[in-house]
């Protein structure tokens, strides 16, 4: 295939070719930097808790007036919880992972403070809490039922067990052997770790310590507070659509809120990471209309072009081009054109992506995305002029021959 | 004329349909979408208290002890309640409120309606005035009740229809937490965005729906949230807030030109030299005096996700332009017989330089029509969302006509090179070819 001619041809039409170069590198630059942003996203809602999700129903609960102290209220909603038919296993705390509020503090590994503590996501509950959330516990032991105390408003926790994620405990000591170690959370006040499980995350989805965890072997002496229930399979509807009706039976002098009062774990992870779901569709649609846009309009474009030269195509084909000579002219004009947009677009791409990196959370665009935006756009091209290309060479070599 | 170029327009619009619509369509989606996303941003980052907000400040200050230093340069946007009862009773603005969040459970006389939970706010008397806050029924209360701890309340609308129906409920009895308070006032519908006064609680969250003399908050024990920072090794528990080494409470005053925000600047940083002198403040004595918008843009209110949203729209936008330019360059060069012949029967280069600009403000009128449409889905999708802040997202009268100035504006820049172009073409030479 001879550029030369295509190249000369196109200096006669520069205003069209820059536009379609130019709508070919936005293009590039702001699709390459959508998907990477649809990418990120559904990484985010893709992670796991650590949790086994499947059968799990959260209850927040409030209890109203103030008796001098909330526990045996809290012991005999387990109790009645713990006996619903359907429900495996149930505990209470005052948060668990995506529920999107919580405690966290420093956990340290010397008595009198200091600067080098890590942070960890605080989750109170006895000895059901593993078992009820899935939690695999990877050394050492669960809780016994003697060690779980209580704490108020006006104490802070410090329990002399806990068990700890293995993120958390790999980050407190780095050689590993974190079981049986000693750990504060408050000065003075030690904490053995004796347990590690796998996984769990913090209630948070937007922390740089996701999966930093503590559990204490506590139960928090408050009117509010979360029951975090497992289902038997299959039961869980059955448990959703009871819960707050035997909750209520127990003792009416309590709020379940209106909203979100009983939700399953799927409506916990929906509503954590609704936002970011929103996102990745909206990038994804804008994504698509964008490409369809700049289809359309290396459509118009080009056809303009075939019939503005019909003439000339068919001197060309008199002169013993064949169909097949035309249309890949086209193809190619349209190649060198978009190869030109890419360039441009990818210079684009990583500029926009150094801005947005300093105005927005985001990490460095990957070279896959615009490896793959480059592909994407030059097939594009291709695709959109095919049809356009494809009439001219049916331009029969009589067009020479007629004006008009 | 004008109107002959209009008929003109819509003749050759007319005759290339597929390339007008295809136009009018990118037109139409990027308007929308660049509308729909500034829409949200418009709404999010508006003025919480239009006409009051500059005579609005926060008076900050760094209580902190020495041996965290994480943000030194961050003020806390919250005081102790030691520093904010000094403030508050040195009075010298023209009026001062401080205040914390709270929640609390309501119970109705009536036993058929379940108890629940509605946000709350726990606050000095001047809150309403300084807010300009509207009433339905009754009134705030008075600095009196606030320092005699008079167990009263104001409840928000919404409450009052729940409660008793929407009728004028002041005088009647408001049981809260454990506590029974005498509603003195009922509030017309209200709601600050973003929730300027404590961003702790949601930029965007909700209106609180009872309201209560700080003291008397304190003194009934009801549930106090929201954002707390503490230090130190003193306790912060519960009961002992008034002593503990914490800011929890916000503070805000009014001040109504600038010789008062003056003075009250030189006040407040004498007050934290004085603090700092006492050995209460450990820091360096730094204080600080924005007004509600300047408090908003330091706390960066806005999610990035919103900004992150306008600017894809406007790329969109700007690709659905090029995208436009070079279609009607297309549209117009095909036309190059007909101009030629048209100069050549003597219109001038001028005349169809204008002609064919009105053909481009043709299309950016469908297209804004179109995009005014698309905004509109847009903002129902949005509305769709769920958030506290989704809800708000209406186009309003300012988006409207700005829909309309940016489409056509837009539509007729995008035609300057291609009309250019085409009235530039030589007629003589056209016209010979054919």
């Amino acid at each position: 295939m001879q550029i030369r001619p295509i190249l000369a041809a196109l200096r006669r039409h520069k205003a069209g070719t820059i536009l379609i170069a130019l709508q070919i590198a936005l293009t590039l630059a702001i699709v390459c930097n959508a998907l990477f942003i649809v990418h990120e996203r559904l990484d985010r809602v893709r992670r796991t808790t650590g949790m086994n999700e499947a059968n799990v129903v959260a209850v927040q609960n409030l209890y109203v007036g103030s008796p001098g102290t909330y526990l045996p209220l809290m012991k005999t909603d387990l109790q009645a919880l713990r006996s619903m038919p359907g429900v495996e296993d149930a505990y209470v705390t005052n948060s668990f992972p995506l529920r999107r509020g919580g405690w966290s503090t420093t956990a340290q590994r010397t008595a009198d403070g200091g600067k080098d503590g890590v942070q960890s996501a605080l989750y109170f509950g006895d000895e059901h809490a593993l078992a009820t959330l899935g939690a695999k516990l990877v050394a050492g032991r669960n809780f016994t039922s003697s060690e779980i105390a209580s704490f108020t408003r006006d104490q802070q926790p410090a329990p002399p067990q806990v068990i700890v994620t293995k993120a958390l405990a790999d980050k407190m000591f780095p050689d590993g052997n974190a079981l049986g170690k000693t750990i504060y959370y408050i000065k003075g006040r030690p904490s053995t770790i004796i347990g590690i499980v796998e996984k769990l995350t913090v209630p948070w989805i937007d922390t740089d310590f996701i999966d930093n965890v503590t559990i204490m072997p506590l139960l928090f002496d408050s009117s509010y507070q979360h029951f975090i229930l497992r289902t038997k399979p299959g039961q869980q509807d059955a448990v959703f659509k009871s819960v707050a009706n035997t909750l209520y039976g127990v003792n009416r002098m309590r709020v379940l809120p209106e909203k979100n009062g009983v939700r399953t774990f799927e409506m916990v992870r929906a509503a954590a990471y609704d936002a970011d779901r929103g996102m990745a569709l909206l990038m994804s649609i804008v994504c698509g209309v964008l490409l369809a846009i700049t289809a359309a309009g290396i459509v118009g474009l080009s056809s303009f072009w075939v019939g503005q030269r019909r003439k000339q195509i068919g001197v060309r084909r008199a002169l013993g081009a064949r169909k097949s000579d035309i249309l890949s002219y086209f193809m190619t004009e349209n190649f060198l054109i978009a190869l030109a947009g890419v360039v441009v677009g990818v210079i684009l791409a990583l500029g926009m992506n150094q801005w947005m990196l300093t105005q927005f959370e985001m990490q460095r665009l990957s070279f896959t995305y615009v490896l793959v935006g480059v592909v994407v756009l030059l097939g594009l091209g291709q695709a959109a002029v095919f049809a356009p290309a494809l009439r001219a060479s049916r331009v029969s070599p009589v067009e020479a021959t007629r004006s008009v | 004329m004008f109107g002959y170029y209009m008929e003109l327009a819509v003749r050759s619009l007319r005759r290339s349909k597929a390339l007008t619509a295809l136009m009018i369509l990118a037109v139409a989606l990027g308007i929308g979408a660049s509308i729909t996303t500034l829409t949200v941003l418009h709404v999010l980052s508006g003025d919480p208290l239009p006409g009051r907000s500059g005579s609005v400040f926060m008076p900050q200050m760094d209580p902190r002890d020495k041996e965290r230093d994480d943000h030194p340069d961050e003020l806390p946007t919250q005081v102790t309640w030691a520093d904010g009862m000094n403030l508050l009773h040195a009075a010298r603005a023209r009026r001062q409120a401080l205040m914390a969040a709270g929640s609390t459970p309501v119970q109705s006389d009536d036993l058929a309606i379940d108890p629940f939970i509605v946000p709350a706010r726990y606050t000095t008397a001047d809150f309403f005035a300084m807010f300009g806050v509207p009433f339905r029924y009754g009134q705030g209360w008075s600095a009196t009740d606030d320092e005699s701890r008079t167990r009263v309340a104001v409840i928000g609308g919404e409450l009052n229809d729940r409660l008793f129906r929407g009728e004028n409920s002041v005088g009647r009895t408001l049981h809260v937490d454990g506590a029974d308070l005498r509603i003195v006032g009922v509030l017309a519908p209200w709601r600050a965005v973003p929730h300027f006064y404590d961003l702790n609680s949601g930029n965007y969250s909700v209106g609180e729906e009872v309201f209560v003399p700080l003291g008397t908050a304190r003194a009934a024990k009801l549930k106090r949230n929201g954002g707390i920072e503490c230090w130190g090794n003193k306790s912060s528990d519960e009961a002992d807030m008034e002593t503990a080494n914490c800011v929890w409470l916000q503070f805000w005053v009014q001040l109504d030109d600038p010789t008062t925000v003056a003075s009250y600047r030189r006040f407040l940083d004498g007050y934290v030299h004085e603090q700092v002198a006492l050995g209460r403040f450990e820091r360096p004595a730094v204080s600080a005096l924005p007004n509600v918008m300047q408090f908003l843009d330091q706390q960066r209110v806005v999610p990035s996700d919103v900004r992150l949203q306008v600017w894809l729209a406007l790329g969109f936008f700007a690709v659905c332009l090029v995208n436009t330019v070079g279609l009607m360059l297309a549209k117009f060069m095909r036309r190059a017989g007909e101009v030629s012949v048209r100069r050549a029967l003597g219109a001038s280069r001028r005349s169809v330089f204008a002609q064919l600009l009105v053909e481009a403000g043709v299309i950016g009128l469908a297209g804004g029509v179109g995009g005014l449409g698309v905004a509109v889905l847009g903002l129902a999708v949005v509305r769709m969302q769920p958030g506290a802040s989704a809800e708000l997202a209406h186009l309003d009268l300012t988006m409207l006509g700005a829909t309309f100035v940016i489409s056509i504006a837009a539509a007729i820049a995008a035609g300057l090179i291609p009309a250019w172009r085409t009235c530039r073409i030589a007629p003589a030479l056209q016209l010979k070819s054919q």
